[in-house]
C-alpha cells in the first residue's frame, strides 16, 4: 500500500509539469523499482545489498528481458503477443533434442532457434497485418500450437549432456571489483551470463532503432493512430507486419538464452513468461493501447517484476502460488494506474 | 431442379448454423469412413451396478456439456465486449476448489459432508460471480481490453484455487457428489447432458422474454450509438461477465464432481481455447456484435467431437492443443473480410466465366 502511495503521490507531482506520457509513465517504474529495491535493503537484510543479487536477478531474467524487449515493439504499434512463452519452450525443446540425439554443434542449434523465432514471426505477422485478424486470437492459438509441438517434439524433460554447449552454458563474464567476500573468507568474483551481454545489447539496439530511426517513429505513429499514420504517408500494414517479424526473432532469441541458462529441454519450460513479459512491458510504461511506451521503461519492468519475487522468496513466502498473485496484482495496479492517465488525459485534450 | 437445389443449398449455407453442421457433417464422415466403430453406443453396467451407455459419442454428449455451458456465456462476453475472457479455466480451478472447501471445512478427507451440496454450489455460484465481476470491472470501468484485463485472473487463478484449499487435494467419498459429473442411477445418460440441457433453456428464456440479447448485441455492435439510445454499456459489459461467472460455477461443479477430487494445476487445462473455438465455429463474430446462442452450444458439441476423434487416433492430451490451434488459425483466416471478399470476387468471376462459355 505504502507503494501505490508514494507512486501516485509522484505521479501527481509529475503531472503538474505536464511531460510527456512516455516520460511520465518511464518515471513511476523506475521510482516503483528504486523504492522497492531499497525497501527489500531495508527489510530483507544486506543480500540485497550484494552486487551478486543484483546480477543473479539479471542472470535469471535475460531471456524475459529480451522477449519483454519484442513484445514492447508490439505493444507499441498497438498489438499484442502472447505467444512468446510457448515459443521459447519450443525453442529449447528443439535445440535439446538436436544437441543432445543428434550431435550436432551449437551454431547450428542458435540457427534453429532463429528459424523458429523467424517463422513464428512471419506467419503471424502475415495474419494479424495483412489478413487483419484480431492478433490476440492469432497468437492465443500460437502459444497453444507451440505448447503442443514442443511435447510433440519431445515428452519428457531432460538436460542437454553437449560438451560444446555445456562449455558455452559455463561460461562466466567476471565484472571486476563488485565481488564480494564469501562466508569461509574467500573472495568471489561477480558474474554475469552470456545471456545477460546479448539482452543488454538487444536493449541498446533497440532503443536507438525506436528513437531515431524511421521504422522506429513508425512504430509510434501507427500505435499513436493507424489513421493519422495512414494519412502520413506510412506503410501501415508493412510496419505492423514488421513488429511481429521483430518480436517473433527477439522470441526465438530469448528462447536459446533462456536455453542457454537453464540447460534442458522441458514441456514445461517458460510456462506464465507470456505474462512475465506482458507484466514487465505494461510496468515499464507501454500503452496496451498503443504509441507509448520505452525499450529502458521495459528493462526496469523486468527488473521491478524480478525483484518483488526476489522479495516475496525471501520472505519466506515461497509457495508457488505467491509468485503468481503477486504479478497478477502488480500487473492489475499497473493497469489501472494507465487506465486512470489515460481519462485524465483525454478530459484534459 | 437443378436451380431449386442451388436454392436451398445457397439458403442453408447463408445461415450462421450452416458453419458448425457442415464441420459436424464433416467430422461425422471422416469418422464413419475410417472406423464405423466409433458410433457403436453399448448399455452396460458401471462400478456402482447401474445401468449406463457407453460408447464414443455419450462420451462427446457428457465431456461436451461443459464446454456447450462455458460457450453460453462466453458468446454474451464475446458480443458484448468484442473480446473473449481467457480467465474460464483458472476460474473453473477457484469455483471447484470452493466447492471442496465448503464440503470439507478443514478437513481434507471427511467421512461425511460437513455441508449439503446445493450450498457448496450456492456458495461457488457467489465467488465465481465476483470473479466475474471484477474481470468485468477491469474491462467496462477501466476500459482495459478483455483479454489483457482477464490475463490477471488466467495467472492468478491457479494460484488463488491452491490458496483456498491451502494447497491440500481434498477428496470426498460421498456417492452423491459424483452424481452431478457421472450418473444418476437408474438413468443410463450421463448427468452433465442435463445440466447443460438445464441451462440452455433457462438461457433460451432468458433471451426470448428479456432485451437481454438485443441489448447485448447493440452494445457490441456499436457501444457510442447504444449509450445515445438510453442503453448503458459499461452495465450490459459487466453483466455478460457476471453472467459467465455463473456458467463458470456451473462447469466447475461438473469438473469436480467427475473425480471427487481436484487438481489445481491440470483441471478445465486449456479450456479457454476450446470455448473461444466453440464461439468462433458458431459462426460469431470474434470482435463482437451479432450472435447466435444455439450455434456456439452446437460448436462446442462439435469442438469436443474433433477432441475425442483426435483422443481415439492416439494423440496425447498434451499434443491436443497444436492440433486445435491449427483449426483456430483455419478458421479465423477463412473467417477474415479479406480474405472472404478475395473468395467472392474469385467466385464471381468464375461464374462470369462460365456464363461466357455457356
Amino acid at each position: 500500500m505504502a507503494l501505490f502511495n508514494k507512486s501516485s503521490a509522484a505521479q501527481k507531482q509529475l503531472q503538474k509539469k505536464s511531460i510527456s506520457d512516455t516520460n511520465l509513465l518511464l518515471s513511476i517504474t523506475i521510482i516503483v523499482f528504486f523504492v522497492m529495491y531499497i525497501g527489500a535493503i531495508v527489510f530483507q537484510g544486506s543480500g540485497f545489498l550484494k552486487a551478486q543479487t543484483f546480477f543473479n536477478i539479471l542472470n535469471a531474467n535475460a531471456a524475459l528481458i529480451i522477449a519483454s524487449c519484442g513484445l514492447s515493439i508490439v505493444m507499441i504499434t498497438g498489438s499484442i503477443d502472447i505467444s512468446v512463452g510457448g515459443v521459447t519452450a519450443l525453442v529449447s525443446m528443439c535445440c535439446a533434442v538436436y544437441l543432445d540425439y543428434q550431435g550436432g554443434n551449437v551454431f547450428v542449434s542458435l540457427l534453429i532457434a532463429l528459424a523458429i523465432g523467424l517463422g513464428y514471426g512471419l506467419v503471424q505477422g502475415l495474419l494479424i497485418a495483412y489478413l487483419d485478424i484480431q492478433p490476440f486470437i492469432v497468437s492465443l492459438a500460437g502459444m497453444f500450437f507451440a505448447r503442443g509441438m514442443t511435447t510433440i517434439v519431445h515428452t519428457n524433460p531432460f538436460n542437454v549432456e553437449n560438451k560444446a554447449f555445456v562449455a558455452l552454458k559455463e561460461t562466466r563474464v567476471i565484472i571486476p571489483g563488485l565481488g564480494s567476500v564469501n562466508k569461509i573468507g574467500k573472495y568471489v568474483d561477480a558474474y554475469v551470463e552470456i545471456g545477460v551481454i546479448v539482452a543488454l545489447l538487444i536493449v541498446v539496439i533497440l532503443f536507438l532503432v525506436l528513437k531515431w530511426t524511421k521504422l522506429g517513429r513508425s512504430f509510434y505513429a501507427v500505435g499513436g493512430n493507424r489513421q493519422s499514420a495512414l494519412m502520413l504517408g506510412i506503410n501501415v500494414k508493412r510496419t505492423r507486419f514488421l513488429a511481429h517479424l521483430f518480436c517473433g526473432v527477439l522470441a526465438g532469441i530469448g528462447g536459446y538464452v533462456y536455453f542457454l541458462h537453464v540447460g534442458s529441454g522441458a514441456a514445461s519450460h517458460a510456462s506464465g513468461m507470456e505474462m512475465n513479459a506482458i507484466a514487465s512491458a505494461i510496468i515499464g510504461g507501454t500503452l496496451l493501447t498503443g504509441g507509448v511506451g520505452n525499450i529502458i521503461g521495459t528493462l526496469f519492468g523486468v527488473l521491478s517484476l524480478s525483484t518483488i519475487q526476489n522479495i516475496v522468496s525471501s520472505a519466506g513466502l515461497d509457495q508457488a502460488w505467491w509468485t503468481g498473485i503477486t504479478i497478477a496484482a502488480m500487473l492489475c495496479l499497473f493497469l489501472v494506474i494507465q487506465s486512470i492517465v489515460m481519462a485524465r488525459k483525454n478530459r484534459s485534450s | 431442379m437443378t436451380q431449386n437445389k442451388k436454392n436451398i443449398f445457397a439458403k442453408l449455407s447463408g445461415r450462421q448454423i450452416f458453419i458448425p453442421i457442415a464441420a459436424l457433417l464433416l467430422l461425422a464422415v471422416f469418422n464413419l469412413i475410417l472406423d464405423p466403430s466409433f458410433y457403436k453406443i453399448a448399455l452396460s453396467v458401471n462400478s456402482a451396478g447401474d445401468p449406463v451407455l457407453s460408447g464414443y459419442l455419450i462420451t462427446i454428449l457428457d465431456y461436451g456439456s461443459e464446454l456447450a455451458i462455458l460457450a453460453i456465456g462466453m458468446t454474451l462476453v464475446t458480443a458484448a465486449s468484442g473480446g473473449q475472457d481467457i480467465s474460464v479455466g483458472a476460474a473453473i480451478a477457484i469455483g471447484g476448489s470452493v466447492i471442496l472447501r465448503v464440503l470439507c471445512g478443514t478437513d481434507s478427507r471427511p467421512e461425511v459432508l460437513k455441508a449439503p451440496i446445493i450450498a457448496a454450489f450456492l456458495v461457488s455460484c457467489v465467488v465465481c460471480m465476483l470473479f466475474g465481476a471484477f474481470n468485468g470491472v477491469l474491462v467496462a470501468g477501466f476500459k482495459i481490453q478483455p483479454m489483457v484485463a482477464t490475463l490477471i485472473l488466467f495467472t492468478a487463478g491457479r494460484s488463488i484455487a491452491a490458496w483456498i484449499n491451502n494447497n491440500e487435494l481434498p477428496v470426498i467419498s460421498d456417492q452423491s457428489f459424483g452424481y452431478f459429473g457421472g450418473f444418476i442411477p437408474g438413468i443410463p445418460i450421463p448427468t452433465p447432458f442435463f445440466i447443460a440441457v438445464i441451462c440452455m433453456i433457462v438461457m433460451a428464456l432468458a433471451l426470448k422474454f428479456t432485451n437481454l440479447g438485443l441489448y447485448t448485441q447493440a452494445v457490441g455492435i456499436n457501444a457510442g450509438s447504444s449509450r445515445l439510445n438510453g442503453l448503458n454499456p459499461a452495465f450490459i459489459k459487466f453483466l455478460a461477465f457476471v453472467i459467465l461467472g455463473l456458467c463458470v460455477a456451473v462447469a466447475s461443479l461438473i469438473k469436480v464432481s467427475r473425480i471427487s477430487s481436484i487438481n489445481y494445476s491440470v483441471i478445465a487445462k486449456d479450456i479457454e481455447m476450446d470455448a473461444i473455438l466453440a464461439v468462433a465455429l458458431g459462426g460469431n463474430s470474434l470482435s463482437g456484435g451479432k450472435f447466435n446462442m444455439a450455434a456456439s452450444i452446437l460448436g462446442a458439441y462439435v469442438i469436443q467431437f474433433l477432441t475425442t476423434t483426435l483422443y481415439k487416433f492416439n494423440v496425447k492430451s498434451d499434443a491436443l492443443s497444436a492440433y486445435k490451434a491449427i483449426v483456430v488459425i483455419a478458421l479465423v483466416v477463412l473467417s477474415a473480410p479479406v480474405v472472404r471478399e478475395k473468395f467472392s470476387s474469385l467466385w464471381k468471376k468464375m461464374k462470369l466465366h462460365t456464363k461466357e462459355v455457356g
